[in-house]
């Protein structure tokens, strides 16, 4: 599903250059479940930034799904996201004047889709997510759990290849961790590819697999015992 | 443009976010507002002022005489002048070639005019056919005083609209006859005149046959003229002004006045006054155009910097609406769309709002000086689609840096 070799990025701040990513090789198969580790600075948000399509490498290849990545224009760029990706970001992002349904109907809007057909279709994902009660409140009325979980279903709205997930724990507290991370490996089991980039072990520990990154290189890949969030909920 | 789905999301959008949608269209609404109203009093100003013009020809000389305040050449002061038939036919014969129209005229003091029952004081005068086009009278009925009736001395007179109304009610006064100070005068024209009730209560009778039947002999009270206009008004002006200068000078010579004395012979140009006004108005209109002129580029910085603050408001949903796929075209569109549609609306309200208003107060302005104001329609609409494209301008800048921000900084933007 996603092929990287020799992966570089560097940024230049004035006449500093600071050299991020430095040979990144890296394959995921459809229907993994990977974890991407590592301390601040190691790069792995940039690595995500660049998976994600909202930042683009120096050097090297990215193919997603057979589609080489680069050379992108905004508009390309919008497109291959909208058709590619899902996202769930630590800090939920939601728009804060829409309801829970127009939230996660807005990425079928860009697709095109005509408004019936969207406002089905999110309630569907709300439903799948467990908010089906809950689709027309605005995000200031639900929690942090509630907001996290209207974001995946925002990201699996879209029916994306790959969900790409920064930190989406990060500004959560343990139970409604294992409750979110208990969601997402629901929809991994249900064969969708999704990239976790966390620094929590036990959070971690419930992906398929932890790649570990340091100083711009990958220093340590390997596949793990995946503990179900279920049994901590 | 023509989305619906695009049009859908605009109106939510505006629909959740109400106090800001309420704010940029009361910015725009109020300043096509204003302006409307001012355009609206500049233009009742000007027809007020005009028309208050209209109650005389503007180019108008006209001499009068009184008392000398000074003695001269061994004359003492005090002394009346009284201006005669040959002090006209001096004063055409000299600048015969610069005036267009003239007339003398004898004035009745008090004139009592009454017709069966009805009785009323009017100001009468003794004058020349001429003196039509100086007053800037309308006929409405029959027909002014002409040559022949002053050659033959006719017992003729021609009525003010006013007078018609008081003594005549609803009847015709044509052929009819009035009576001045107990002497019978024919009717045989009506009159209207653009000054209005004032300048509508006056007799006119032809200049000979006032004098017979008033003892005037060959007495005249004033002498009314109007200069030739050029296609230049400083020209035109300055010509009246010599003319003006040229007949007191003579009638003084003529009369032994003191060069001095100001009292004794007065010629009043109204030629220089109507430069003055018009002048005014001018000065009245650009005065007005500046404010207003200045209320839309008000408008438009007000519109600019509510975009400008909507777009930093909106960052972050830009970045997110990024990440979800949003094109950058659809973010300036949306943002764009968004500002157009709120701007024209509130413009459009504006304008409707100071047009009903005017509409409203107008007619019941009780002023001699503002005279049905309003707005020119054509005038109105083009300032509300000025602003809405300089607004759309003002907005653009900033929607184009928004859409050009990447996602994962708009993303960070708190």
């Amino acid at each position: 599903m996603i092929k990287i070799k020799d992966l570089h990025k560097s940024y230049h701040m004035g006449n500093n250059s600071l050299h991020v990513l430095k040979g990144i090789n890296f394959n995921v198969k459809e229907g993994e479940l990977v974890s991407i580790m590592g301390s601040s600075g190691s790069g792995k948000s940039t690595l995500l930034n660049i998976l994600g399509m909202l930042d683009e490498a120096d050097e090297g290849s990215y193919i997603l799904d057979g589609v080489p990545i680069k050379n992108l224009n905004e508009k390309i760029a919008a497109k291959y996201r909208n058709e590619f990706l899902g996202f769930i970001f630590q800090s939920f992002n939601l728009i804060n004047y829409k309801s829970a349904v127009d939230n996660v109907a807005l990425p079928m809007f860009y697709k095109g889709m005509a408004r019936k057909e969207r406002v089905e279709k999110a309630h569907h994902y709300l439903e799948k997510v467990g908010l089906a009660d809950w689709s027309h409140h605005l995000p200031s009325e639900l929690s942090g759990g509630q907001k996290q979980r209207v974001a995946i279903a925002r990201a699996l709205a879209s029916e994306p290849k790959v969900l790409l997930a920064d930190e989406p724990t990060g500004a959560l507290d343990t139970k409604t961790s294992y409750e979110v991370m208990d969601l997402i490996q629901g929809i991994n089991d249900e064969g969708k590819t999704i990239l976790v980039v966390t620094h929590e072990d036990d959070i971690a520990h419930m992906t398929k697999r932890i790649v570990n990154l340091k100083d711009g290189i990958i220093i340590d890949d390997s596949p793990v015992e995946q503990l179900r969030a279920q049994q901590y909920v | 443009m023509f989305n619906i789905e695009r049009w859908q999301e605009i109106f939510e959008t505006l629909r959740k976010n109400k106090l800001r949608t309420f704010l940029t269209g009361l910015s725009v609404a109020s300043g096509i507002f204003i302006l409307v109203i001012l355009l609206g009093f500049s233009s009742g100003i000007e027809n007020g002022v005009t028309s208050e013009f209209q109650q005389d020809a503007t180019n108008q000389i006209s001499v009068r005489t009184r008392v000398t305040t000074k003695g001269y050449k061994g004359l003492n002061p005090g002394r009346r002048i009284q201006m005669k038939d040959e002090d006209f036919a001096l004063i055409n014969n000299n600048y015969d070639e610069f005036l267009e129209y003239r007339s003398a005229n004898y004035s009745i003091w008090g004139g009592q005019v009454a017709y069966k029952n009805e009785t009323g004081n009017y100001r009468v005068q003794g004058v020349m056919p001429d003196n039509q086009f100086i007053e800037n009278a309308d006929i409405s009925k029959g027909r002014f005083v002409n040559q022949s009736d002053i050659n033959e001395s006719k017992k003729l007179a021609v009525i003010g609209n006013k007078v018609s109304m008081d003594l005549f009610k609803t009847e015709n006064p044509i052929n009819k006859y009035i009576s001045i100070f107990g002497i019978s005068f024919k009717v045989v024209g009506v009159y209207r005149d653009p000054g209005g009730e004032r300048e509508e209560s006056q007799v006119f009778l032809p200049l000979t046959s006032s004098r017979n039947a008033f003892n005037g002999s060959d007495n005249i009270r004033n002498m009314t003229f109007t200069v030739k206009m050029s296609d230049n008004l400083d020209e035109a002006v300055t010509l009246s002004q010599n003319i003006t200068e040229a007949i007191e000078r003579d009638l003084k010579e003529k009369h032994l006045i003191a060069p001095d004395d100001l009292a004794a012979v007065r010629v009043n140009n109204t030629l220089e006054e109507a430069q003055k006004i018009y002048s005014l108005i001018d000065t009245i209109k650009a005065v007005f155009w500046f404010i207003g002129i200045g209320t839309i580029i008000a408008g438009v910085v007000g519109v600019g910097n509510i975009m400008i603050i909507i777009v930093k408001e909106r960052t972050k949903e830009i970045g997110i609406r990024k990440a979800l796929g949003a094109v950058p075209s659809s973010i300036i569109g949306m943002i764009l769309q968004e500002a157009i549609f709120v701007t024209m609306f509130s413009g459009l309200f504006g304008l409707v709002g100071g047009l009903a208003l005017l509409e409203i107060l107008g007619p019941q302005v009780d002023s001699p000086f503002i005279k049905f104001p309003q707005v020119d329609f054509g005038t109105a609409i083009t300032t509300v689609f000025i602003l809405v494209a300089a607004g759309a301008f003002a907005g653009f800048l900033p929607a184009y840096r928004a859409a050009k921000i990447k996602p994962i900084v708009a993303l960070r933007d708190e």
